[in-house]
């Protein structure tokens, strides 16, 4: 997965995950995500970057248009508890269940067990390292078919 | 890790495919997405999908939007939509950023300034990665665009960068191309490359709000002017892109960029557009072929080994492997790439045209 080993051939790799990255809210603390998406990258991630201040919907249609396997939501405002379970329930409501929704940012370790409830189905907060996302990902993204 | 084998597997996908075009067709947008995940991918769905879609595609006006990093051309996209929408046309977006050569990894950001459109069902907007594999992305964009008519957009924009090769790519898969220049102060014409404006049927001069806009604008003009306007024999008659200003950001111009392109397309309808259409059904078929071409090399690469007598008297080894063996000796200078070649071309057609015609 994620596109790694050399191929004599192209065509011969395996497709790459493709995961969403998006600022939910009105949050302007878009450092993590940037950081996030060049990281993803150089783990060998196709990642659309939606930029700051995405209604729910906006994250849910771009994720259903650009065929994601994993939403990664960074909010960093303190509005997570209402934005992330909405947006959870969007993709549920559009048939997206199979798709990973990972989140970062600023999330305080008591509203972890919620938003697990909720679907999101890993947190990680400051200091988090790209190669622990990207195991993460590789390890928990749907298989592709 | 190993592929598994694509071309073994055609059946199961079958009703896949079935179900997932009468879905699109249909107006579900999650099937349309996946048919595109499909199409990008090269899959045997796709194949099966394209079979059912071609016959109904055709009508969709494929719009090829490119030029240097930074010049404004998502923003132009946007306004483009919003044009279009104001005008009731469904719109659909192949928006193409490169893969990182190295890692295959890429950011898709295009998105970000057309993000707008999220509640309204006439805009679908899709990111591609070009996964670096030569003349793929035309292919890749041709079927998407091909998969995004059947299902009803009648026009498709492509955004990508232009880095040389992709420009010429996506030429070949659009009718109409549109090259976006962005003057910087005290930037003059000279710094726009030529690829681009050999593959021009409009140029676009954006940030009309800057300072020189206006002035690069006529020095395309005084520049296209002087082109020599007679074809010469053997090559293709030369472009004469009209140029324009635009805004993109506060939409100013983009209205008259549209209707240049609807102009361009309805001269394109005729018999020049006869060339541009059989240029694309070339590189359609041609990427199919490579593609084919590959995944029985690939197989060759699985087979057992194999006596070299097998192959061709110009590998000296005794027992030399399938293509897999054959690279390795090309690496270690046993035999040259050309031999190399042939004897893989021989054991999949039982011939090799270039040993008995390159050679003589
Ligand atoms: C830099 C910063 C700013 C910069 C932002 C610059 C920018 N463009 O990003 C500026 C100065 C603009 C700013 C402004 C504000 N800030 Co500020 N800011 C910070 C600060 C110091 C660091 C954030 C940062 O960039 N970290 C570096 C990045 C790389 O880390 P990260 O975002 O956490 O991301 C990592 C992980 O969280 C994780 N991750 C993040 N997202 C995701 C997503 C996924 C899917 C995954 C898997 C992982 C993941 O991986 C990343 C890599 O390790 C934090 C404090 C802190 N220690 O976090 C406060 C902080 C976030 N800010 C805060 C506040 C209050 C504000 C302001 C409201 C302040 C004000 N009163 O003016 C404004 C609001 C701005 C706005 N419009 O939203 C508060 C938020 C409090 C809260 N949520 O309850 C914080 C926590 C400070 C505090 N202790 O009070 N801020
Ligand atoms: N002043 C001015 N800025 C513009 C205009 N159009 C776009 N921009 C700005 O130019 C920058 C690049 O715009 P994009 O639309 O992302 O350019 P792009 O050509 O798509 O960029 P890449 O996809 O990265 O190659 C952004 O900061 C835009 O806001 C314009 O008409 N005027
Ligand atoms: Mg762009």
């Amino acid at each position: 997965m994620g596109g790694c080993g050399a191929a004599i051939i192209p065509g011969m790799t395996d497709r790459p995950l493709k995961v969403l990255i998006a600022k939910p809210g009105l949050d302007g603390h878009d450092r993590g995500a940037k950081v996030l998406a060049r990281g993803l990258r150089d783990e060998g991630f196709e990642v659309v970057y939606t930029g700051l201040r995405q209604t729910p919907e906006m994250i849910v249609t771009a994720a259903l248009q650009e065929d994601v396997d994993v939403v990664g939501l960074s909010i960093l405002s303190g509005a997570h508890m209402t934005l992330l379970p909405r947006i959870c329930s969007l993709l549920h409501e559009r048939g997206m269940d199979d798709v990973l929704v990972a989140a970062g940012g600023i999330i305080p370790d008591e509203d972890v067990p919620a938003l697990k409830e909720a679907g999101v189905a890993a947190i990680f907060g400051p200091g988090t390292t790209i190669a622990q996302v990207a195991d993460f990902l590789r390890a928990n993204a749907r298989p592709r078919e | 890790m190993p592929t598994p084998a694509r071309g073994s597997s055609t059946t199961p996908g079958a009703p896949d495919a079935e179900a997932l075009c009468d879905a699109a067709l249909a107006g579900d947008r999650r099937a349309l997405a996946r048919l595109l995940t499909a199409v990008e991918n090269r899959t045997p769905l796709a194949e099966m999908a394209l079979r059912r879609l071609y016959p109904l595609a055709g009508r969709a006006q494929l719009v090829g939007v490119t030029g240097p990093p930074g010049a404004g051309k998502s923003t132009l996209v946007a306004a483009l939509i919003a044009e279009l929408r104001r005008a009731g046309r469904p719109v659909a977006v192949v928006a193409v950023d490169p893969s990182s050569p190295i890692t295959g990894g890429a950011v898709l950001g295009d998105r970000v300034r057309m993000q707008a459109y999220a509640a309204d069902d006439g805009v679908f907007i899709r990111s591609m990665a070009s996964r670096g594999h030569s003349g793929g992305l035309s292919a890749a964009t041709t079927a998407a665009a091909a998969v995004f008519d059947a299902v009803g957009f009648d026009i498709v924009l492509i955004e990508t960068v232009g880095t040389g090769q992709s420009e010429v790519e996506v030429a070949a898969a659009a009718d109409t191309t549109v090259v976006v220049e962005a003057p910087e102060m005290g930037d003059e014409v000279q710094a726009i490359k030529a690829g681009l404006l050999e593959v021009a049927d409009v140029i676009v001069v954006n940030k009309g709000d800057r300072p020189g806009a206006h002035r690069t604008a006529g020095q395309l003009h005084a520049m296209l002017a002087d082109a020599p306007r007679d074809a010469r024999p053997g090559r293709p008659s030369p472009k004469r892109p009209e140029v324009l200003v635009t805004t993109a950001a506060t939409g100013e111009g983009v209205a008259e960029l549209l209707a240049a392109i609807d102009r361009h397309r309805s001269t394109v309808r005729g018999s020049d557009g006869e060339t541009s259409r059989l240029k694309r059904a070339e590189a359609q078929v041609w990427a199919v072929l490579v593609d084919r071409l590959h995944a029985r090399v690939r197989a060759l690469e699985g087979a057992e080994e194999v006596p070299a007598a097998g192959l061709s008297a110009a590998i000296p080894s005794p027992r030399v492997s399938a293509a897999g063996g054959l690279l390795r000796s090309v690496a270690s200078h046993e035999i040259d790439p050309y031999a190399a070649a042939d004897a893989i071309l021989a054991r999949l057609v039982g011939d090799a045209p270039g040993s008995r015609e390159a050679r003589k």
